[in-house]
């Protein structure tokens, strides 16, 4: 059993924001089939939303590109499939949200807490959807309001994604804990870009999003790794985390579990399969606990 | 994968509102019911039944085919695929019953021709409108018998693809295939039900896709949370018992409409 912020896991693999995340039904599968400890909603924000003109999402040689642009029903109709998760997946479930302001935020999550998810994921990191995201993520000042202003009204644990698209994550990483987050999440995707050499079209609808996949590991990785040195609270490790041996690295920078996004992508049982290689590495190396391997790393000097 | 950059090499009027691009590679692997992403560029991007291995038959609909009939000969869209899991093709000596309704006939066609090839005796049950507006009507009976049913009766029987159904002796296939659109589907769904036979059908199902490739869960339906561009958008009978067809489908921001 994994304690994390307060809520009880059955292993450290959670399924990420975005994925697989639109409807109740599909997180329960997550869970049931794919074996995560925990799952995250799609990013649910104040009024409906279609996202970007398709391609939205492309398979590189390196990983994957997307720009969804937050496609979402808006809370009220989010609301139900919430419930369905909350009822049915038997895991803890957090509700991803967004807003492009502090009362946006604050809108959502009070849309959403009679549904009564197990947390909050702030989304102040997407990449590519104009006034939301990463715009409002890059901003300090912004995102400690913003934490703040959720965590005044809901008494769950409050985690705050982090975009790595800026100079020094650890500054917005430090503004959501003096904004009273719980925990942090790192990473939300990298921007990038494909072209269509034939045509010359950018291939992604909107012409650039993110990437994710193994791709982004190693700068997921660093990204951990600084936050655990300049934070209290818990990092969740998440960016091309694929098998264990990812996890484990992941964990060993100072992430206290992992998010897998892109890699349902090869097998919808991939939590399972790391979970099950995390125990397995464990005691093949006589660790008691998982907690001596996070931030191991950094002992290493 | 990137989109490849396809060229139309010939393109075919099937009915007023549908036509058929030919382009110039072939999807060797291709199985019939698998789809592609046709991305008429600048558009959108958009699902497509393969009708052949280098074919796609579309309806004019909206913005994205509305462009893609704007397009000529020697003109080009990008395209991903194929995706998806196809009908399964039966054993020879099986009988095969297809059930085709409206644009529904494109995954349908080469599937008729597949299973005509391993020595499956082939009926097919065709539907569309009116006789103007049947597809691929000559495809379908060089694999087998074929029954027609038009909404004004111009040709066949007057009425759906059920009321042709209702007048077959459906125990004696060994599989059936469906494709058309949901009203169609939900309906012929309750008839094979109805008639003990759903354990030998297999659906062919369209939600709206936006990755296309099993991760984003636009595409995933009720109650099972399948999604219908991976763990599809060919389902067996069984595998949609108590699911949301016919019922409600989700927009592009995942809200749930009313079929
Ligand atoms: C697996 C699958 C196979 C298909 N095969 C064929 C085929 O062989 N021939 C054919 O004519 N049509 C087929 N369709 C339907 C076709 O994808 C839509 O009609 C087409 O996307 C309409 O695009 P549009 O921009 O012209 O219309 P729009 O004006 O954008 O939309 C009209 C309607 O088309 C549907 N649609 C639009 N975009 C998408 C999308 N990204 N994913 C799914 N549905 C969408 C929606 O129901 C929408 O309400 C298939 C759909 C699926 C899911
Ligand atoms: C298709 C897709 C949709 C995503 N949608 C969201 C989202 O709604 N909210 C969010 O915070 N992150 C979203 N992400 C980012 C992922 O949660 C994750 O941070 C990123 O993909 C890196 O992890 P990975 O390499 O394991 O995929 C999305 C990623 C992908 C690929
Ligand atoms: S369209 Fe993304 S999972 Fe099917």
């Amino acid at each position: 059993m994994y304690t994390l912020t307060g809520l009880k896991l059955k292993n450290p693999t959670i399924l990420a924001a975005g994925i697989l995340g639109t409807t109740g039904a599909s997180l329960c599968r997550v869970a049931h089939e794919g074996g995560a400890g925990a799952v995250v909603t799609k990013s649910i924000g104040p009024i409906p939303k279609t996202g970007h003109p398709n391609p939205s999402m492309v398979k590189l040689d390196c990983g994957f590109l997307n720009a969804m642009g937050l496609p979402n029903p808006s809370y009220p109709s989010f609301f139900q499939e919430l419930e369905i998760a909350k009822k049915d997946s038997g895991v803890p479930v957090i509700a991803s949200i967004f807003g492009g302001s502090p009362a946006e935020f604050k809108e959502v999550a009070k849309g959403l807490l009679p549904a009564k998810p197990d947390a909050f994921e702030l989304n102040v990191s997407c990449p590519h959807a104009e006034g939301y995201g990463a715009a409002v993520g890059s901003n300090p000042c912004l995102v400690e309001a913003i934490t703040a202003a959720v965590k005044d009204i809901v008494s769950v644990p409050v985690w705050v994604k982090l975009t790595p698209n800026v100079s020094d994550i650890t500054c917005i990483g430090n503004a959501a804990e003096a904004g009273g987050a719980d925990a942090v999440v790192a990473i939300n995707t990298l921007k990038g870009m494909a072209i269509d050499i034939e045509s010359g079209y950018p291939v992604l609808g909107n012409r650039s999003g993110g990437l994710s996949g193994k791709a982004v590991k190693p700068v997921a990785v660093k990204c951990v790794y600084d936050l655990y040195t300049a934070l209290e609270i818990p990092v969740i490790g998440v960016g091309g985390v694929s098998s264990w041996q990812d996890a484990i690295e992941m964990m060993m920078a100072g992430a206290a579990v992992v998010q897998v996004g892109s890699a349902v992508y090869d097998r919808l049982d991939v939590f399972s399969e790391i979970s099950t290689g995390i125990e397995a590495f464990l005691q093949r190396k006589g660790y008691s606990d998982v907690k001596e391997l996070i931030g191991l790393a950094h002992e290493m000097v | 994968m990137l989109p490849l950059n396809a060229t139309i090499v010939q393109i075919n009027e099937e009915s007023p509102a549908v036509r058929t691009f030919f382009f110039d590679f072939q999807f060797e692997t291709m199985k019939p019911g698998q789809f592609v992403m046709v991305w008429v560029r600048g558009v959108d991007e958009v699902p497509m039944g393969l009708s052949s291995k280098n074919s796609i038959t579309v309806q004019k609909v909206g913005e994205a085919t509305s462009k893609l009939f704007e397009l000529k000969e020697g003109d080009s869209f990008g395209l991903r695929g194929p995706f998806g899991n196809g009908f399964s093709l039966p054993s020879e000596g099986e009988k095969t019953l297809v059930i085709a309704g409206g644009v529904g006939a494109a995954p349908l066609a080469p599937y008729a021709e597949a299973a005509r090839s391993v020595g499956s005796e082939v009926h097919t049950v065709l539907g569309a409108r009116s006789a103007g507006d049947l597809l691929f009507e000559k495809r379908f009976a060089e694999a087998g018998e074929v029954y027609i049913s038009t909404d004004d009766g111009s040709k066949g029987t007057k009425g759906f693809v059920t009321d042709v159904l209702n007048s077959l002796n459906l125990s004696v296939y060994d599989r059936i295939a469906v494709c058309g659109p949901e009203i169609m589907i939900s309906s012929v769904f309750r008839l094979l039900k109805e008639r003990q036979v759903l354990e030998k059908s297999e659906f062919s199902l369209q939600r709206y896709f936006k990755c296309g490739i099993g991760v984003c869960g636009a595409c995933c339906i009720d109650k099972s949370g399948l999604r219908v561009c991976r763990d599809g958008p060919v389902f067996s009978g069984v595998q949609l018992l108590d699911s949301e067809l016919g019922k409600y489908a989700r927009d592009a921001s995942g809200r749930r409409v009313k079929i």
